[in-house]
């Protein structure tokens, strides 16, 4: 059972890996344009009420990735919008994503307190 | 050489995309970053005693953290040379287009260049998210007042 819950977060994530690979190479779009469209597909999933179920089906495979953040940031509005109404959609947008960017920002300070840059983007 | 002419040879010049190997290649790399994910997941599961929906958000937690050593060491550009979108679309590709824009600011000082910059790449996929979060909300708000859905 559990090595069908590692298999199946392998071919989820994989799968949703193809569709940005496609992405940028059919479409040639840029990283930054692919990992956009990404998001937005997973915050209109998450408004379908489609992206939970994924979820629960696929662990990792799912909340891995970028399509979560997209996911996360329309769960957190639509749970705090459904228990406070229009101010909520505001208020509740980084309830759930925040530790992906606050982890971001943390550590990418603390990289940049140890390590030295090394010419072109690591 | 007319503009025409040129965009021939460029075409004749540029290797075609290798399509299935990249596409091979985002497959199994992506995969086996979310199957790294799905083991952590259950670490906190078993060991710290989250449930499988708390579980995701330290999970990425420790992803941006993977990815801040690999950027660190000038690994994790050697794994997207390779893999593309298979390194890129996980969680860990965000993280590391964070902390690559905030080492590569030191240069021009912690306010200016590490505060600045840390976002230059990732910030559109802050503000696509947000902005698709918002009306996605907004929309659903309005179909549920109106009486079409239900929460």
């Amino acid at each position: 059972m559990l090595f069908f819950n590692f298999l199946i977060a392998f071919i989820v994530g994989g799968f949703i890996c193809v569709i940005g690979q496609l992405l940028m190479d059919v479409f040639k779009l840029t990283p930054g344009h692919t990992l956009s469209i990404l998001v937005v597909v997973g915050a209109i999933l998450d408004g379908l009420g489609l992206y939970e179920p994924l979820i629960d089906f696929a662990g990792a495979g799912a909340t891995i990735p970028i399509t979560s953040f997209g996911n996360s940031l329309t769960h957190g509005a639509l749970a705090e919008a459904e228990k406070h109404g229009w101010v909520g959609v505001l208020t509740g947008m980084f309830e759930v994503t925040s530790s992906g960017i606050s982890a971001a920002i943390v550590f990418g300070f603390i990289a940049a307190l140890i390590f030295k840059p090394k010419g072109k983007a690591n | 050489m007319d503009p025409q002419e040129y965009q021939q040879l460029e075409q004749q010049m540029t290797p075609p995309t290798p399509y299935l190997k990249n596409v091979l290649k985002a497959f199994f790399v992506g995969g086996i970053i979310c199957t790294i994910g799905q083991a952590i997941t259950y670490l906190y599961v078993i060991f710290f005693n989250f449930t499988e929906q708390t579980a995701g958000n330290a999970t990425v937690a420790t992803m941006v953290f993977i990815a801040m050593i690999l950027t660190g060491l000038g690994l994790y550009r050697k794994l997207g040379q390779f893999a593309g979108a298979g390194s890129a679309v996980p969680v860990t590709g965000f993280g590391n287009a964070v902390i690559s824009a905030a080492i590569e600011g030191r240069t021009e000082g912690f306010v200016l260049g590490v505060g600045s910059n840390m976002f230059k790449l990732a910030g559109s996929v802050i503000l696509f998210g947000v902005a698709s979060a918002f009306f996605v909300a907004l929309i659903k708000l309005i179909l549920v007042s109106v009486g079409v859905l239900e929460w």
